[in-house]
């Protein structure tokens, strides 16, 4: 197997981390790590009725592939997507599991359908006007490893087509935080292309090599942490702007290698 | 696409355990549908529940997997020498090399209802026996029947709604080509659960009869739910030239609203294109277009423009959601399975529960169906989000 691309474009958003560009020198290890909450910001992507009812996942995962297809300078009308989470949005599920075991059971039908696994999906489509295929991915831990292998195998079968992968996953509130503890949100996307063309180039393999740490104990805690955070590694290689490899968690048994060419 | 031979195949549903099961249930036409009297759900409208999911045991290593979810799939893979076709493929091309591919909309999340009635007293936590990553979580159902068929390749559950398990097909597909594995199991698994009884009360889709696809009196949908797995496998040809096979896949997005399809039905034709074209077929080769015709006025609706705007009348189509009911993420799945049971058994199913075809619909649509010759049938499957996929499936001998 040999699956590559090109990366166009990079959107990231998590805790202390509010942008690629800004973010990109305490990934290189030049600037220290300074922990603060994800600030999500309203989606103005999106049409008003929808801005109003978008969760933390839309907003996560909006804000997240936009910078990247900005970065890119590409129209994402024009892209395939690839969504990766490790659930759907956690404040849906709390308040229909929490109507659900009360007397009265008349769930709100917009907390319904936007319960749905690929409504950041849904979102991202209306915002941006992209009428081609939504793949969206849950591998629990392993949904950034799984939604990058989505995204470079759809780039092998369909070279002439980029795409964007957006990965995310944002807290449950209680009790649900407790039975899966995710401290805050964390989202990063890519705008990916076909191997040939400038930039940073990637390629993936399967490795039984264990997943690196990040070199930062604050990130490798948030990688630890977070299923999208575990593209740290990864993010960190980019950010040093040199050649080299970086192995990423995927599923335990295998993981996934990633050789880096700028 | 590179076409995908399905080399092994199984189902539970409403109709019953097995393939045999379905065979036996779309050629007499019966529905398996009836009055919802699912745990403690109190509403006025039918659903398709598989019979004895409550005394499946899981096998004991695997236990912690345990929740409706999970026991419908392992009813699955348990069927139909599925499991036996799985290990000979893997046996031959290896495990790390068969690929894991699951559609579901809620998984286990019916778990995490029941655990929310057993809050602890004090502080509100759920209760210390509720294992939130192997059954709730979108990827438990996946996890399991891969580590229940042992394999050690790559593996996702795809969870687009309605769509899930017919998107499944399209990325195994894509993986094959690609080279990152020989082989697939593709499914789709989705059981009852009150957030989609109660939610599409919510939104008034549920229909109080059981549903009627195309109907003028049509009101909605009867839930259904179902396990349906498939092995394919890259060949050049295989011998039996009666064996069916993927041939195209065609996904796209409506662009549009999260729960309310494209009103020309845009997407919808946009993903039946793309399937002819990456299956190298022209529409009037298709023999059966089966619908997603899930029964409610707006959807049927749009799909009826869809259809007439690429096949005319021309093409006989039907849905078979009055027979299984709507199986939500493992819909594709399931009709997967009836597409491959059209091509078999030289049958196209009646579309049970539709009486008189609204007049405003103008496709093609065959209530009666009937035995003849089938080559090549089209499955549309169609989700929220805007989340739109068409598979074809084609006799081995039909193949271009």
């Amino acid at each position: 197997m040999r699956l590559a691309a090109r990366i166009a474009g990079i959107g990231l958003v998590g805790p202390g981390l509010a942008g690629w560009g800004a973010a990109r020198e305490t990934l290189a290890g030049r600037a220290p790590y300074a922990p603060s909450p994800t600030r999500l910001a309203a989606p103005e992507a999106l049409p008003a009725t929808e801005r109003r009812r978008a969760g933390k996942c839309v907003k996560l995962a909006l804000a997240t592939g936009l910078e990247a297809v900005a970065a890119a300078r590409v129209d994402p009308a024009g892209l395939a997507a690839i969504f990766a989470s490790s659930s759907g949005d956690g404040e849906n599920c709390h308040a229909i599991c929490e109507t659900l075991a009360s007397d009265d059971r008349l769930i709100s039908p917009t907390r319904f359908h936007n319960s749905v696994h690929n409504a950041p999906a849904g979102y991202w489509s209306i915002a941006t006007g992209a009428t081609a295929s939504v793949d969206c991915l849950g591998a629990y831990d392993a949904s950034f490893g799984a939604g990058l292998l989505e995204a470079l195998t759809r780039l092998a079968v369909e070279p002439g087509a980029p795409v964007v992968l957006v990965a995310y996953d944002a807290p449950y509130p209680e009790p649900l935080n407790g039975a899966r503890p995710i401290p805050d949100a964390f989202g990063v996307a890519f705008v990916l292309e076909a191997a040939n063309g400038a930039g940073p180039s990637i390629a993936l393999g399967f490795t039984r090599e264990p997943a690196q740490r990040a070199a930062d104990a604050g990130l490798e805690a948030l990688r630890q942490a977070i299923p999208a955070a575990r593209a740290l590694p990864l993010l960190e290689l980019l950010a040093r702007d040199a050649a080299g490899s970086a192995t990423l968690a995927y599923l335990g048994d295998i993981n996934l290698r990633v050789e880096l060419a700028q | 696409m590179r076409p995908l031979l399905i080399s092994a195949a199984t189902l539970a549903t409403c109709l019953g355990r097995g393939v045999e099961a379905t065979r036996a249930a779309l050629a007499a036409g019966t529905s398996g549908l009836a009055p919802c009297r699912f745990e403690t759900a109190e509403l006025d409208t039918y659903v398709g529940e598989i019979d004895g999911i409550d005394e499946v045991r899981l096998p004991a290593g695997l236990a912690h997997f345990d929740c409706r979810n999970n026991r419908a799939a392992e009813l699955g893979l348990a069927l139909d020498g599925f499991e036996s076709a799985v290990h000979a493929t893997a046996a031959r091309v290896g495990a790390e090399r068969i690929g894991v591919f699951i559609g579901t909309s809620t998984a286990g999340i019916l778990q995490t209802e029941l655990a929310y009635r057993r809050r602890e007293p004090a502080g509100g936590a759920l209760p210390r026996d509720f294992d939130y990553r192997h059954t709730h979580n979108t990827f438990s159902v996946a996890e399991y029947a891969r580590a229940r068929l042992g394999l050690a390749g790559p593996c996702a559950a795809i969870s687009t709604a309605c769509s899930s398990s017919a998107k499944a097909f399209a990325s195994a597909a894509r993986f094959v080509e690609a080279g990152v594995i020989d082989a697939a199991v593709v499914g789709g698994v989705d059981t009852l659960c009150l957030t989609t009884l109660y939610g599409f009360n919510s939104l008034q889709l549920l229909s109080h009869a059981p549903c009627r696809p195309w109907d003028a009196r049509r009101d909605g949908i009867s839930i259904g739910e179902a396990a349906a797995f498939f092995l394919l496998e890259r060949r050049a040809r295989d011998a039996d030239p009666d064996a069916v096979w993927v041939l195209g896949a065609g996904e796209s997005s409506d662009a549009w609203h999260m729960s309310a399809p494209h009103p020309e039905g845009r997407g919808a034709r946009d993903a039946m294109e793309q399937a002819l074209r990456s299956a190298g077929l022209a529409p009037d080769t298709i023999d059966y277009v089966n619908l997603h015709g899930t029964g409610t006025p707006s959807n049927d609706a749009a799909e009826d423009k869809a259809i007439l705007a690429l096949f005319g009348d021309a093409v006989a189509c039907n849905s078979t959601k009055g027979i299984t009911g709507h199986t939500l993420g493992a819909a594709g799945a399931v009709e997967a399975m009836v597409s491959v049971l059209a091509i078999r058994d030289g049958l196209v199913p009646r579309s049970a529960g539709t009486r008189v075809v609204d007049s405003a619909l103008h496709a093609g649509y065959d209530i009666a169906g009937g035995r003849r010759r089938v080559d090549r049938v089209m499955s549309n499957s169609f989700g929220f989000g805007g989340s739109n996929c068409s598979l074809v499936f084609a006799r081995g001998s039909a193949r271009r």
